[in-house]
C-alpha cells in the first residue's frame, strides 16, 4: 500500500475530507474543556430533536486523572478525539465507517476489524446508547454508538455517533510505539515536529498542576458558581423583552453545564471526590444537562418550529 | 413435507447474548407453530456474531382443517336462546343439524375450520417474535420504530421440498423476508441466495462462517491447546472467555503471542486479569515455572502474511496495556500500607456512617475484641485490620477493583508483614457466596468477622435493612458470611455482645470517646448492655446526654432484631443442609441461642435424635404429658412445679417412671454441661417405655388431691428434663 499517510496531521486531514465528501457538515473543536467529543453541542444538543443532522470535528477533550507527565506511551490528560454524528444513523453506517479507516491507510486484508459490544452511557449527560467499541487487531480505536436517549430525552429519530480516539488509532497506523515519538507534521518537513516538540511540556505541567496543585477550594466554588450560572440563565423568560423575539439561551446555559462538568473531572483527579459523594456530583451535572436538554428541544434547532 | 430455514441477520450481536437468542428464537418460532396447529419433526437453532438462525425440518405444509360440533338447544326452544347459539357458534341456522335426543331434537352446529398453508402461519409467527423478541437489552436506529439488539438488516425465510424453495411473504418496518445472506464481512463476497439449510451452512462455510457456536468454540480450544503443547506450555482454561470469543468471530484464526520478560516481575494474576478483561486474551502458563509466558488471541480472519500483523498490533497493545499495570504495581509498592490506609480518611464509605477511615478504625476495634474467641493474636488481629482495606486506595485496584484483597496481600508480603496479616488482606472479604470458600486463619477469621459484623450493625443503626428483595448493601451475604465463619471454624462465641459492642461503638461517637469506652468495658464485665447502660446512666444521675438516653431504649431493639436477621439466615443455611425449621425453633427457644455454634450443635443432635422411633414417640409423649399439665394447670390456676415426690406414687408404673426419671436425670445434667447433647437425649430416650407405660396404666386425675398434685408435678418434672437440649414444644409432628 503506497497510500499510508505520514503524519498525525495527515491523518486527521483525511477524515476530515473523507466525512466532508461523504456530506457531514465539518465543524471546528469547542471552544471550552470538554472530557470528551460527545459534550460539543454540536452532538449532545444536536442529537435532540427531529431535525436531520450530519457533523465531523476534531475536538481536544481533558481527561486529567489519565495524566502521565508524558511518560506513558498511551496516556494522555489532553488529546484529540475525532467525532462524527449523523441523525437519523444511516443503514450503511458501519460500511461508511470502515470505508473511513480505509482512507487513513487501513489495510483491510490485513487487519483484524471488530465490533465489540459497549454500551455508551453518559450519567453526567443523561445520555446511553448502544454499541460498539471498534478494535484494530485488538486495540479499541473507535467507538460506534447509536444513541437511545440524551439528557433523559428519547431520540427520535436516532442518531449514530462515531468517536476515534486520534492519537491511539494514528500511532497504530504509523507504527509508532510512544505517543511522544509520532511525527506531527510531515517527517520531511522543514522544520519536523514530533507529538513530544508539541505536547511534552504541557503533559508534564497539567499533570503536575492535576494531580498535585489544582485549589480545590477554588474548583469547587467554580463548580457550585457554573451551577447556579447553569440554571438562572434558563430561568429568563423566553421572550427576549430588548429584540422582542424568542430566545432560548440554551448555549450561553450548556456552557456553563460543561464547565461544570470539567470542575468535576479536575476535583475527581484531585481525589477529593469520595465513592458516595461522586454520585451526588455526576447527578448535580445531569440535573443541569438535562435541564439543557429540556430547553434545546424547544427551539428551532431542537425541532421546536416544528411541532 | 417441507423444511422451514429463518436467519435474522444484523450488525454484531454481544457476544453474551448470541447463544440465548439462539435458544428463544427457537422456543418462540417452535412455540407458535405448534400452537397454529404446524407440528414440525426437528429443529435446530445457531448463532453468530451477525446473525440468528434456525432450521426447522418437516414442517406440514398445512394446519389441519378441524372440525368442532357443538350442542344447542332443543328444536322447541325460545327463538331467543337459538338466536344467542347461531352468535355463539357464528354459524348460519341452515347449517344447523338436528339430531334425535333422549329428551327430544336438538340442534347441532358442525363449526369447520379450514387448515392454512404453512407460510402463513410461519408469517405471523416470526414476526411476533421478532417484534417481542426477549433481548436483555434492545434499541432503535434511524428513524425506525422496530426494536432489535443492533440494527436488523435482512431476514431469510424460506420453505423447500421437493417440489423447490419459495420466500414466505413477510414485511417488518420494510424489510422484506428473502432468500439472501451474507457471508463474513471482510472474507466473504457477495451476498448470495440459498435453497436450503444444507444450501446454507455449505455456503456459509465457503464464505467463510462458521455457523454453529459449539463448533467454533471447539475449534478455538482444540487449535489453542495444540500451539501451546507444541512449546510445552499449557492455556489456562476459562469456559466464560470461550464461550465469549467464540461469539467474537465468524472465522477464528488462533494466534499465539509473546509477553515481554519487562512484564514478568508482575502478579500473575494482574497479567491474567489484564489480558481477559481489556483484551480478551487466554494466558498461557509454562507448567515448569508457574509463570505466564504467552498468550492467545482469536482473530476473525486469515490474512496473507499469515496472521503476523494482526499478532504484532495485538502485541503492542498487551505491551500498553501491561506497562499500565506495571506503572501502577510499581507506584503501588513505593507508598506504605500505612499511607494508602490513611488515604481512605477522604473516602467516604456511606453519608451516614463515616469515611473508610472511620470504618478501618471501628473494624480494628472489634476485631481486637474478636481475636480471644477466635484464637488470634490480638495484635496481629488489629494489623491486619488497619491495612486490609489499604488496597482500596491502590492504583492497581482503582483500575482492576476484582483484584481487592489480593493486590493487598501482594502489597503486605513486599512489606514483609507476618503472612497472617498479608493472608486477611485477602481473605477478610470472604466468603462472599455460599460456595465462596470460607478463610480458617485466625487472624483472617478475626477481621473477616469485624468487618462484615461491622457493616450489618452499621445499616442497621441506620435503619437500612434489606426489604423484600432489595438487599443493597449485600446484607444477607453479610449475615451468612459471618455465620459460615463462625460454624465452619468451630468458633465459639456470644455473637450479642459483639453485636452490642459494635452498635455503641456506631452510635455513641456523639458521647465522644471516653464514654464509648466506659460502656464497652461495662459490656465486657457485664456481658450484656442492659445492666452496662443502667450502670453508666447511673453516673449521670440523671443528667445523661439525649443520645445515650435514647440508646437504651433503642439499642436493644436494634440488637435483637439483628439477631433475628442471624437467626433467619441460619434457619435458611440449615434447612439446606436437611435442619427442619420447627427443630431450629426448638433450639433456637434455649438461652445461649446467639452462640450460633451450641445452637447448631443442639440442631444437629435434636435432627439426629428426631429421625429415631424413641425420638418420635418420646416426642408424643412428652406433649400428652404436656397437654394434660396446661390443661390442668389452666384449670386450677396454678403451676404445678413443685416437684414430685416418689412417696406418695400408687402404683408402680408411677414408681417406675420415678425412678427411669432420677436415672436418667442424673445422665441428662452432666451431658448437657459438656454439651454433649447426643448422649442427653439418648438418656431421654429411656423415658419412652415408663412414660407409655404411666398413660396406659396412671389417671392422672384421682379424687385424692395429694394424688393428683403429685402426678401433675410428675409431668411437670417429665416436660422440664426432656426441656433441657431443646423446648421440643415447638416439634411439628
Amino acid at each position: 500500500m503506497t497510500d499510508k499517510p505520514r503524519s498525525f496531521q495527515e491523518i486527521i486531514l483525511r477524515l476530515q475530507s473523507y466525512w466532508a465528501a461523504k456530506g457531514c457538515a465539518v465543524l471546528q473543536p469547542y471552544d471550552m474543556e470538554v472530557g470528551a467529543g460527545t459534550f460539543h453541542p454540536a452532538t449532545t444538543l444536536r442529537s435532540l430533536g427531529t431535525k436531520p443532522w450530519a457533523a465531523a470535528y476534531v475536538q481536544p477533550s481533558r481527561r486529567p486523572t489519565d495524566g502521565r507527565y508524558g511518560e506513558n506511551p498511551n496516556r494522555l490528560q489532553h488529546y484529540y478525539q475525532y467525532q462524527v454524528l449523523i441523525k437519523p444513523s444511516p443503514p450503511d453506517l458501519q460500511a461508511l465507517y470502515l470505508g473511513s479507516l480505509q482512507a487513513i491507510g487501513v489495510d483491510m486484508d490485513l487487519h483484524d476489524i471488530r465490533f465489540v459490544e459497549d454500551d455508551w452511557e453518559s450519567p453526567t449527560l443523561g445520555a446511553w446508547g448502544l454499541g460498539w467499541e471498534v478494535w484494530c487487531d485488538g486495540m479499541e480505536v473507535s467507538q460506534f454508538t447509536y444513541f437511545q436517549q440524551v439528557g433523559g430525552h428519547d431520540c427520535h429519530p436516532v442518531s449514530g455517533e462515531l468517536t476515534y480516539g486520534l492519537e491511539r488509532l494514528a500511532m497504530y497506523v504509523l507504527g509508532v510505539d510512544h505517543v511522544m515519538d509520532m511525527p506531527y507534521n510531515d517527517p520531511d518537513a522543514i522544520i519536523p515536529l514530533k507529538y513530544a516538540d508539541v505536547f511534552k511540556q504541557t503533559e508534564q505541567e497539567y499533570s503536575r498542576w492535576n494531580f498535585d496543585i489544582a485549589n480545590t477550594d477554588v474548583l469547587l466554588k467554580q463548580f457550585e458558581e457554573a451551577e447556579v450560572a447553569c440554571a438562572d440563565i434558563l430561568e429568563h423568560p423566553y421572550e427576549d423583552p430588548k429584540t422582542g423575539t424568542r430566545i432560548v439561551m440554551v448555549h450561553p446555559a450548556y456552557d456553563q453545564a460543561i464547565k461544570a462538568s470539567h470542575l468535576f473531572n479536575l476535583l475527581d483527579a484531585r481525589g477529593v471526590i469520595s465513592v458516595t459523594e461522586r454520585q451526588a456530583y455526576i447527578g448535580r451535572v445531569r440535573a443541569l444537562t438535562k435541564k439543557c436538554a429540556d430547553a434545546f428541544v424547544e427551539t428551532d434547532a431542537g425541532g421546536w418550529a416544528a411541532q | 413435507m417441507p423444511d422451514l430455514l429463518i436467519e435474522l441477520f444484523s450488525e454484531e450481536i454481544p457476544a453474551r447474548m448470541q447463544t440465548r437468542a439462539a435458544a428463544d428464537l427457537k422456543r418462540l418460532v417452535t412455540d407458535g407453530l405448534v400452537e397454529a396447529g404446524l407440528t414440525y419433526a426437528s429443529a435446530g437453532a445457531f448463532s453468530t456474531p451477525r446473525r440468528l438462525t434456525l432450521s426447522v425440518d418437516g414442517v406440514l405444509a398445512h394446519s389441519p382443517t378441524t372440525r368442532e360440533e357443538r350442542k344447542g338447544p332443543r328444536v322447541d326452544a325460545p327463538e331467543k336462546a337459538i338466536e344467542g347459539f347461531l352468535r355463539g357458534a357464528g354459524v348460519s341456522r341452515d347449517d344447523l343439524e338436528v339430531r334425535d335426543e333422549k329428551k327430544g331434537q336438538v340442534y347441532f352446529a358442525c363449526i369447520e375450520k379450514p387448515g392454512r398453508p404453512a407460510a402463513d402461519i410461519i408469517a405471523q409467527v416470526l414476526e411476533k417474535t421478532i417484534r417481542n423478541f426477549p433481548w436483555p437489552k434492545s434499541m432503535r436506529w434511524g428513524s425506525d420504530s422496530l426494536r432489535w439488539v443492533r440494527p436488523l438488516h435482512s431476514i431469510i425465510c424460506i420453505l423447500n421440498d421437493e417440489a423447490g424453495t419459495s420466500i414466505v411473504p413477510l414485511d417488518i418496518d420494510g424489510i422484506a423476508a428473502g432468500d439472501r445472506t451474507e457471508g463474513h464481512r471482510f472474507m466473504g463476497q457477495d451476498a448470495f441466495a440459498v435453497t436450503s439449510f444444507e444450501d446454507y451452512a455449505t455456503k456459509l462455510k465457503t464464505a467463510h462462517v462458521i455457523l454453529s457456536a459449539t463448533d467454533r468454540a471447539d475449534h478455538i480450544w482444540a487449535d489453542a491447546t495444540n500451539q501451546a503443547f507444541a512449546q510445552g506450555l499449557e492455556v489456562v482454561e476459562d469456559a466464560a472467555l470461550l464461550a465469549e470469543v467464540s461469539g467474537l468471530v465468524e472465522w477464528p484464526v488462533v494466534l499465539m503471542g509473546e509477553i515481554a520478560e519487562d512484564f514478568m516481575g508482575l502478579p500473575i494474576e494482574v497479567l491474567q486479569t489484564s489480558m481477559r478483561e481489556h483484551q480478551k486474551f487466554f494466558s498461557v502458563k509454562n507448567p515448569k515455572t508457574g509463570r505466564i509466558e504467552k498468550f492467545i488471541t482469536v482473530a476473525n480472519r486469515e490474512t496473507t502474511d499469515g496472521g503476523k500483523t494482526i499478532l504484532a498490533g495485538n502485541q503492542k497493545v498487551l505491551f500498553a496495556r501491561l506497562s499500565d499495570a506495571k506503572f501502577f504495581w510499581e507506584n503501588d509498592l513505593r507508598v506504605p500500607l500505612t499511607d494508602m490506609a490513611a488515604k481512605l480518611d477522604n473516602v467516604t464509605f456511606h453519608n451516614k456512617l463515616g469515611t473508610q477511615a472511620d470504618r478501618i478504625r471501628r473494624i480494628a476495634d472489634l476485631a481486637r475484641e474478636l481475636a480471644k474467641p477466635v484464637g488470634a493474636k490480638p495484635k496481629l488481629a488489629v494489623q491486619a485490620a488497619q491495612i486490609a482495606k489499604a488496597d482500596l486506595s491502590s492504583e492497581m485496584v482503582y483500575e482492576f477493583p476484582e483484584l481487592q484483597g489480593l493486590m493487598g496481600r501482594y502489597y503486605a508480603q513486599a512489606a514483609e508483614l507476618p503472612q497472617g496479616v498479608a493472608n486477611a488482606c485477602e481473605q477478610h472479604y470472604s466468603p462472599l457466596g455460599p460456595s465462596d470458600d470460607v478463610p480458617s486463619e485466625p487472624t483472617s477469621v478475626a477481621v473477616a468477622l469485624a468487618d462484615k459484623i461491622d457493616t450489618l450493625t452499621g445499616f442497621w443503626s441506620i435503619d437500612e435493612k434489606p426489604t423484600g428483595s432489595k438487599d443493597p448493601f449485600a446484607l444477607r451475604r453479610a449475615a451468612l458470611g459471618v455465620i459460615r465463619l463462625v460454624l465452619d471454624n468451630n468458633v465459639r462465641l456470644r455473637l450479642d455482645r459483639y453485636v452490642d459492642s459494635q452498635l455503641l461503638r456506631h452510635n455513641l461517637q456523639a458521647g465522644g470517646d471516653a464514654m464509648l469506652q466506659d460502656m464497652l468495658d461495662e459490656i465486657g464485665d457485664h456481658g450484656v448492655f442492659g445492666a452496662a447502660i443502667r450502670e453508666v446512666l447511673e453516673r449521670f444521675d440523671g443528667e445523661a446526654p439525649k443520645a445515650v438516653r435514647e440508646l437504651e431504649t433503642g439499642l436493644p431493639d436494634m440488637s435483637s432484631n439483628l439477631l433475628a436477621f442471624f437467626h433467619d439466615r441460619l434457619k435458611v443455611y440449615l434447612k439446606d443442609r436437611g435442619i427442619t425449621h420447627d427443630v431450629i425453633d426448638a433450639c433456637l427457644a434455649m438461652p445461649g441461642n446467639d452462640d450460633l455454634t451450641l445452637l447448631v450443635k443442639r440442631a444437629e443432635a435434636l435432627q439426629a435424635f428426631m429421625a429415631t422411633d424413641d425420638g418420635e414417640n418420646l416426642l408424643q409423649g412428652v406433649k400428652r404429658a404436656s397437654n394434660i399439665l396446661t390443661a390442668e394447670e389452666k384449670k386450677d390456676g396454678v403451676e404445678y412445679s413443685y416437684g414430685a415426690d416418689a412417696k406418695f406414687a400408687e402404683t408402680d408404673e408411677e414408681r417406675d417412671l420415678f425412678k427411669a426419671l432420677a436415672a436418667a436425670e442424673a445422665k441428662i445434667a452432666p451431658a448437657v454441661d459438656a454439651e454433649d447433647f447426643a448422649t442427653a437425649m439418648s438418656a431421654m430416650a429411656t423415658l419412652r417405655a415408663p412414660i407409655d407405660a404411666f398413660f396406659d396404666k396412671v389417671q392422672v386425675n384421682t379424687d385424692n388431691t395429694t394424688v393428683r398434685r403429685n402426678r401433675l408435678n410428675l409431668l411437670s418434672q417429665i416436660r422440664t428434663t426432656c426441656s433441657s437440649v431443646a423446648d421440643i414444644s415447638k416439634l411439628e409432628g
